[in-house]
């Protein structure tokens, strides 16, 4: 089981290597998209750094959604994600291995950049420790939860709009927790409660949200 | 004959069609007679409001949507979990007939919470705790509708649907309470089963008539589509 996992992540992880202009696009469009808002409304340090949390998140977001097509696109052009279906390993342990492989290469780069997004927005340098926090615990939640919506419109045409609007309005307890655990920081409070709760959904989603992908694949693919 | 097969008599799409027929005609005349008694008490019999003048008779309206809303949501939800539990037709059919419904529910309330809002808050739309989750839910329907109409195989979008009903009836409360922590302006509840109501008895009695002609009524309109769907399919 455990053997299987490691599988799938070393070869998602190989294939996105191999295709690196694919992961370099999401990571480019989270940077433009949180440029594109001094541009809109202004560019006044003070109402910068009260955006700023909310841009970033908002970015990510995004960013993140943006990515999850491929997720299992690919793997169900070419018959790779049937024979994981009809293969011996537990299909939940597998997709979980696939939320992983997504997360290293569409998250795990969003929370290394975040700090140069900071920097744009003049946000206080004590901040950054608890922006980075904040997006490691939520950003696996959004992989997580958006696979589901993955797996329900493989296939489907309009996927990528009907991705969002099935996904997007699940991310908000995310996109609420995370981005207040920054603002709680910039007020002097202890953000912990909101990190603390970002942790909660992590954990619930990385337990449940395996077997949904799981049932959303056989849906999809039957 | 055993119990067993009575309570699956009326789990086949043609044995329910006549039945969903009757049903639905009482629902339609209930609803409308309540929503005829519930208008009359609510525009005539109920006194103005101390604080809120006349404008607070949107309520009538408002309430009992917002109500029906989260109700349909999760009776969408289980009809979806029971259609993908036991294989059932007819019951994925009720929750693709539900949704429509819900999501008017949805729409109407915001609407409504809108032109209750400008006379008593100076403003359309606030950025509220529950006017923000009931927008949430209004996107829930959207997708759940959205993506069942974009499965052209029945038995997919069916199966699809449920599964996403399913997600979305886990993260409700944790949607409402995220948003409930992040910022609340509205008045608390008018209503409450634990202690004695904060509204005139009249008031009351509109409301809850009201809420009863929008029970009849999501009742007959799901009905009504249900057949619809069922002579589609079949």
């Amino acid at each position: 089981m455990i053997a299987a996992a490691r599988c799938v992540v070393r070869r998602d992880l190989l294939l996105a290597l191999r295709r690196r202009s694919d992961v370099a696009t999401a990571l480019l469009f989270f940077v433009i998209v949180a440029s594109l808002f001094p541009l809109g409304v202004g560019a006044e340090p003070n109402l910068l750094r009260a955006l700023a949390p909310g841009v970033i998140w908002v970015a990510a977001l995004l960013s993140s959604m943006l990515s999850l097509g491929r997720l299992f696109a690919a793997d169900h052009a070419d018959g790779t994600l049937e024979q994981l279906l009809l293969g011996a390993a537990p299909l939940g342990v597998v997709t979980a291995a696939k939320v992983l492989a997504h997360w290293l290469v569409a998250g795990l780069p969003l929370v290394a950049i975040a700090p140069l997004l900071a920097l744009q927005y003049d946000l206080p340098v004590s901040l950054y420790g608890t922006l980075a926090l904040s997006l490691l615990l939520g950003t696996p939640v959004l992989s997580l939860i958006g696979a589901i919506g993955a797996a329900l419109t493989l296939g489907l045409r309009g996927g990528g709009v009907l991705l969002a609007l099935l996904v997007l309005p699940l991310y908000v307890p995310v996109l609420i927790f995370g981005a207040g655990s920054v603002d709680m920081a910039a007020a002097g409070l202890s953000p912990q409660g909101q990190l603390q709760l970002l942790a909660a959904l992590l954990v619930v989603s990385a337990a449940f949200a395996p077997w949904a992908i799981a049932a959303a694949l056989r849906i999809s693919t039957e | 004959m055993s119990a067993a097969i009575k309570w699956f008599w009326f789990a086949s799409p043609q044995t329910f069609f006549p039945l969903a027929g009757a049903i639905a005609r009482a629902c339609w005349v209930g609803a409308a007679l309540l929503a005829l008694a519930g208008l009359y008490v609510g525009f005539f019999v109920a006194p103005t409001d101390a604080q809120q003048g006349e404008a607070y008779r949107i309520i009538f309206i408002h309430v009992p949507a917002a109500w029906m809303s989260m109700f349909l949501y999760v009776v969408m939800a289980l009809w979806a979990a029971l259609g993908l539990a036991f294989n059932t037709r007819l019951s994925s059919m009720m929750a693709s007939a539900i949704a429509p419904t819900g999501a008017l529910m949805t729409f109407l309330a915001l609407w409504t919470g809108a032109l209750w809002g400008r006379p008593t808050w100076g403003a359309y739309w606030v950025w509220d705790a529950r006017l923000t989750s009931e927008l949430i839910l209004l996107f829930l329907y959207l997708g759940f509708m959205a993506l069942q109409a974009a499965i052209d195989d029945p038995r997919r979008a069916d199966r699809a649907g449920a599964l996403l009903a399913i997600v979305g009836v886990v993260n409700v409360p944790i949607i409402y309470y995220s948003v409930q922590w992040w910022n609340t302006l509205h008045q608390g509840a008018s209503v409450s089963l634990t202690k004695s109501p904060s509204m005139a008895a009249t008031m009351l009695a509109g409301m809850l008539l009201m809420a009863l002609a929008l029970w009849l009524y999501s009742i007959a309109a799901s009905l009504t589509r249900v057949r619809r769907i069922i002579r589609e399919r079949q």
